[in-house]
């Protein structure tokens, strides 16, 4: 921009006039955007000001060192090891993972409930289309806070009470000895880490990895030898080396169960699923995926049907038609909106408290929050943590749009 | 093209909202109404009924004050608040007082800067568990569930109680007491901790409140009371006297039946004469017309009035006075003398 | 040729046969459930196994639906009346007016949000449906002032002096025309301000002039708060994101910048957080001792929402339109303001309507989020004062199906419209 002013300066510097600023086309985006500017910084200065006379009257202070001290509150479900005796740091931490957690499952479970619904409602059975349609039009338009509080009072209902389980002469049984499902979550096995857990973990790394190579190597002889080799050797590669190390070293990995007999509340040992979780997930991915059935079906009519004929004359058989012509240009047209979803499912998770779940938004922006009373703190925190996020998938959107663009003509 | 009502509303609330300067008794004489900051709802404390009127035990000590200052119980706008919003609303002055069965703490009249006005009910926090667990005390409540209200001060004391004792439980927190409830109920928690008075007004709601029984242990000292914005003191003290004259005016034995009778003429009992402004000056002194704790009483009667009518035994609610008797009767309630 | 081997060859038939029935599998029902729901093994898997499904919920909803009761006056009362089975609708019979218009809405005053609401279905009409006369969107312009008068209430006078500054404006902004569009704008601005200003005085004076009832912002609550929330932000934002969409679109830096930081800080945010700056944080940032309704609060911060999602909706648009729009536009000798008046922006908001629906709904929905600050919206009348109450202290499906229902109508509503539009706008461009 100076280079460019500079230069037509030079060039009118003697017939340069003040209402120039105004009149001419060359100086007026200048004087434009030198008062958008000044407007900007005096509005910022204003707030600024009011801030700090506000504060002073109050006699507070912008401070971040309540993240030091003890959070003094218990959280139900956290990923990482947590008392009340930690920090409001490490509450915040928890929230941060509680609210990865529950975007990440849900993101997933919202795809597949998707895709299957935005697939289903273009099926011809007429039954299954108008189902789904259902499904689809219910959850758009109602809000999302009335779905969770729904969802929430649903899983709360459904569940046995864990009691039930418990004693010598308990009225029902874990299922498979393993799993219950209470009004207070799922109990299922843990995972036990023994010795030799990290090689089994390599295994599996390695499995994947040759499973990878395997497909690729498949692939480049077609392309390069019109050979095609058999697909099957690919959940050998992938499976057996984990397999093998799991029985090498015995005991490497192993199973904790449930426990009935421990405690007259509830069940202990193995890992809860809590309800909280269960229902925001449930809910986010159901209503999210009711958005994305809708950019599924968008996305598949897109292609024209020209295109599938095309495939076909050239001898595609109908899989290969699906796999190299319709979806490889469905998903152009489906993956922006896609990511635009996920982004709007990590940003309605931020709900969670409407059913006890302990999120960023329930820890540092409540529970904190309401105890040490730094609301401007722990609100610029918050801010700052979904913006983070938000501009980390929007970046990974615009990468994925630049790929595409590039083989447009 | 809605610019108008954009301006208009502005302007609306520019007028409406004045200015919350120092003098929180102008500002509040000059609106003509007490902006009055409640809970969003708890039965008993407050609550607006069938007929969008708020009532409660809090509901009236607001009303009490803005008899007090502006000679009109009704002359009050309750503006609810959650546990998060209440604080940032007194200190931000969009509200005048606060009633909002908040407990008085340390950090709480120090750090945030407000100033507790004395204490309209003494609480404690305890536990309300199903009758048919067969749990007689706290104690035995290792391992189980309990539901807690988030953003209070209950959330930290259950963390204590449980800490300090050695057991281990599983929280659940929820943001209203409604929902608690409903958790409470469906058995996804065994135990719902709250204070005391909040256990027995819940519980008074179930259909069998016979099956539900309140552990003996209360694990914390709850005083509630009013407050408001550190360094009005003026204001302060008004709010503070007119709870201490709905205290005394039980004491003395004036209720809002008598009030007028008492008031018309000096009586034998120089403290009620001082109270009614029947004699000296007490009105002047905090700034106010000389019959303000008569309007303060007549709004909804003295302590015990307001309490038997709100929560106590005769309502659903069912709540002894216990702690909050007057110190003739054993409870704590002392006001300072009128003089 | 017919002729020739009609009596030789024994074969060939003499006569037409009679046309015959389809035969079953073919026709009718048969055909019709054979087609579109027993095609093939698997479809047939799924259409009992989603007949299941629907028998499960039916036969679990209808009971309820059908066996409630309307009429009691309590919780308990109801469910010793309805054993078990029905839903205690009786909860809706005695607080629809809380739910609808909130708590504190004078009830001999219901009339006004009620006409209200009718008139914006008028109103609106002119804009949503190109094909009635150009005329009544008189009538939309009218509306807003209208419907102030009859929320708000007070005297006429206050919606007149605002329609007045807004025909002050515009006359100004056409006589200065001429001199540019910046300054025009300016003097329309000008205009309007004073004649609110002398105006403020008149509506003084005049304050008992056709007066209703006022009634003041913090009483309006239940479903007619979402409403109000949804329809003034979704209009306010309209400006602000066709300013923003032009600015990110600018060629101008530092204009592109503040645009860009803008829209995508808004909307990398979620909305429970503005709310949050709205509810707590909003009052440090103010000039000290200024308090503004929590209701105006609300409103900056969904209207900012709002914007930056228009923003977006309305660069696709602009970023559609063919580049020979913006040539011919040049070519024409028109500068920037007349370029994107008469020509870009006509045609770019037209191909945004759909877009800009889609993000009213949304937003309409997202307004029920306001409950968690502690506003009676109809999900806080829900979560606060009913289910709080003694009386309905547990009637969680009824009350929270009404509100799904109320919302799922309006957006239902609206979705249909918009993909009307987008039908009828994509057999425009073919």
């Amino acid at each position: 921009m100076a280079s460019i002013s500079e230069h037509d300066t030079q060039q009118d510097r003697q017939g340069f006039r003040p209402s120039m600023l105004i009149n001419d086309t060359r100086y007026r985006g200048l004087t434009f955007q030198f008062i958008a500017l000044m407007l900007i910084i005096l509005a910022f200065a204003w707030l600024g000001a009011n801030l700090m006379s506000n504060l002073a009257a109050a006699g507070l202070d912008i401070s971040f060192g309540f993240l030091d001290e003890p959070a003094g509150y218990d959280i139900a479900f956290s990923m990482i090891d947590y008392t009340s005796q930690s920090s409001h740091l490490r509450a915040a931490i928890v929230g941060v993972l509680n609210t990865l957690l529950v975007a990440f499952m849900g993101c997933v479970t919202a795809t597949i409930i998707g895709v299957t619904a935005g697939v289903l409602r273009l099926s011809k059975n007429w039954l299954i289309a108008r189902l789904m349609s259902a499904y689809v039009e219910a959850f758009r338009n109602v809000p999302v806070l009335i779905w969770i509080l729904i969802i929430g009072a649903v899983v709360t209902i459904s569940g046995a009470n864990p009691r039930a389980f418990l004693g010598e002469e308990a009225e029902s049984n874990l299922f498979l000895g393993m799993f219950a499902f209470t009004n207070r979550g799922l109990y299922a096995p843990a995972v036990e880490i023994g010795p030799g857990a990290l090689i089994v973990l390599i295994a599996l790394i390695a499995g994947i990895a040759g499973a990878i190579a395997w497909r690729w190597y498949v692939k480049h002889t077609l392309f390069s030898s019109g050979k095609l080799l058999p697909g099957w050797p690919m959940w050998l590669i992938l499976l057996a080396p984990p397999i093998l190390a799991y029985f090498l070293f015995q005991g490497a990995i192993g199973l904790s169960m449930p426990d009935t007999m421990a405690n007259r509340f509830n069940i202990q040992g193995g890992t809860l699923v809590g309800k909280p979780l269960i229902a925001l997930w449930l809910a986010l991915s159901v209503y999210t995926g009711a958005f994305i059935a809708e950019n599924v079906r968008a996305g598949i009519l897109s292609v024209s049907k020209g295109q599938t004929e095309a495939a076909a004359a050239l001898g595609l058989r109908p899989r290969r038609v699906m796999n190299l012509v319709v979806l490889p240009q469905a998903l152009r047209v489906i993956v922006p909106p896609l990511i635009s979803q996920y982004l709007n499912l990590t940003k309605n998770s931020s709900l969670a408290i409407a059913v006890g779940y302990a999120d960023i938004t329930a820890t540092l922006g409540g529970i904190t929050l309401n105890q040490t009373g730094r609301a401007i703190e722990c609100i610029l925190m918050l801010m700052l943590f979904y913006l983070i996020i938000s501009l980390a998938i929007s970046g990974v959107m615009n990468v994925y749009n630049s790929t595409v663009a590039l083989k447009e003509r | 093209m809605k610019t108008t009502v954009f301006l208009g509303t502005v302007g609306a609330a520019a007028l409406a909202a004045g200015v919350a300067g120092a003098a929180t008794l102008d500002d509040v004489q000059e609106r003509g109404t007490l902006n009055c900051g409640v809970t969003t709802g708890l039965v008993g404390f407050a609550a607006p009924n069938a007929s969008g009127e708020w009532e409660g035990f809090d509901v009236a000590l607001c009303r009490a004050v803005a008899a007090a200052v502006l000679g009109d119980p009704t002359a009050v706008e309750f503006v609810p608040t959650t546990g998060k919003t209440r604080f940032t609303a007194l200190a931000s002055g969009e509200i005048d007082m606060l009633a909002r069965n908040t407990t008085w703490t340390f950090s709480r009249d120090n750090d945030l800067g407000f100033e507790f006005n004395g204490i309209n009910y003494y609480d404690g926090q305890g536990f309300l568990v199903p009758r048919d667990l067969g749990v007689t005390s706290a104690m035995d409540l290792d391992g189980a569930t309990v539901c807690v209200q988030t953003g209070t001060t209950t959330e930290l004391n259950l963390a204590d109680f449980f800490r300090k004792n050695n057991i281990s439980y599983e929280p659940v927190p929820i943001e209203t007491n409604a929902e608690a409830q409903q958790q409470y109920l469906a058995g996804a928690c065994d135990a719902y901790t709250t204070d005391a008075s909040g256990l027995a007004a819940t519980r008074a709601t179930f259909e069998a409140p016979g099956d539900h029984v309140i552990l003996p242990e209360i694990i914390s000292k709850e005083p509630l009371g009013p407050l408001v914005r550190h360094g009005d003191n003026e204001w302060g003290d008004i709010v503070r006297w007119t709870l201490n004259a709905l205290i005394a005016a039980e004491e003395y034995g004036v209720t809002s039946a008598n009030v007028e009778d008492m008031a018309s003429a000096a009586g034998d009992s120089p403290e009620v004469n001082r109270l009614l402004g029947t004699e000296g000056n007490l009105g002047e002194m905090i700034g106010l017309e000389s019959d303000w704790a008569v309007n303060a009483i007549s709004a909804g009667g003295n302590y015990g009035e307001i309490f038997a009518q709100n929560i106590g035994e005769d309502t659903p609610i069912g709540l002894a006075r216990g702690l909050n008797a007057q110190w003739t009767d054993g409870g704590l309630l002392y006001a300072p003398p009128f003089r | 040729m017919s002729d020739t081997h009609a009596q030789s060859v024994a074969y060939v038939r003499e006569s037409f046969v009679e046309q015959q029935t389809p035969p079953v599998s073919e026709t009718g029902v048969v055909k019709w459930l054979r087609e579109n729901l027993f095609s093939s093994i698997p479809y047939a898997i799924l259409t009992l196994l989603s007949l299941f499904v629907l028998y499960q919920i039916l036969s679990g909803v209808l009971p309820w639906l059908l066996g409630g009761n309307w009429t009691a006056s309590s919780i308990r009362e109801c469910r010793e009346l309805v054993e078990g089975a029905g839903g205690c609708f009786a909860v809706l019979t005695e607080r629809w007016n809380q739910l609808l218009f909130g708590f504190s809405y004078p009830s001999t005053e219901y009339w006004r949000p009620a006409l209200a609401f009718l008139l914006l279905f008028v109103c609106v009409a002119p804009v949503l449906f190109p094909d009635l006369p150009s005329k009544s969107l008189i009538l939309t312009l009218l509306y807003p002032f209208v419907a102030y008068w009859l929320l708000w209430g007070g005297t006429i006078v206050t919606p007149i002096v605002g329609l007045l500054g807004v025909a002050a404006g515009y006359v100004a902004y056409r006589a200065t025309i001429n001199r540019g569009f910046a300054l025009s704008l300016l003097a329309g601005v000008v205009a309007a301000v004073i004649v609110w200003y002398l105006g403020g005085f008149v509506a003084e004076e005049l304050s008992g002039v056709a007066a209703l009832m006022p009634v003041e912002s913090r009483d309006m609550g239940g479903f007619m708060l979402n409403m109000i929330l949804g329809t003034v932000c979704v209009s306010l934002s309209l400006p602000f994101g066709i300013l923003l969409a032009l600015g990110r679109q600018s060629r101008l830096p530092i204009i592109k910048i503040i645009c860009i930081t803008f829209i995508e800080f808004i909307r990398g945010v979620p909305l429970i957080t503005l709310l949050f700056v709205a509810n707590v944080v909003l009052a440090y940032f103010l000039p000290p001792g200024t308090t503004f309704d929590l209701i105006l609060r609300v409103i900056i911060m969904i209207t900012m929402f709002a914007s930056a999602y228009i923003a977006e909706v309305i660069r696709g648009g602009l970023a559609a339109l063919p580049r020979g729009q913006y040539e011919a536009a040049d070519s024409l000798g028109l500068d920037y303001a007349q370029a994107m008046r008469l020509i870009i922006l006509p045609q770019a908001l037209k191909i945004s309507i759909p877009g800009i629906v889609n993000v009213a709904v949304g937003l309409f929905k997202d307004t029920t989020l306001v409950s968690i600050i502690s506003m009676f919206d109809v999900v806080g009348m829900i979560r606060g004062p009913i289910l709080a109450s003694t009386d309905w202290n547990g009637v969680y499906w009824e009350l929270y199906g009404f509100a799904a229902l109320l919302f799922f109508v309006t957006c239902y509503g609206i979705s249909q419209y918009s993909q009307w539009l987008e039908r009828k706008l994509a057999t425009d461009h073919r």
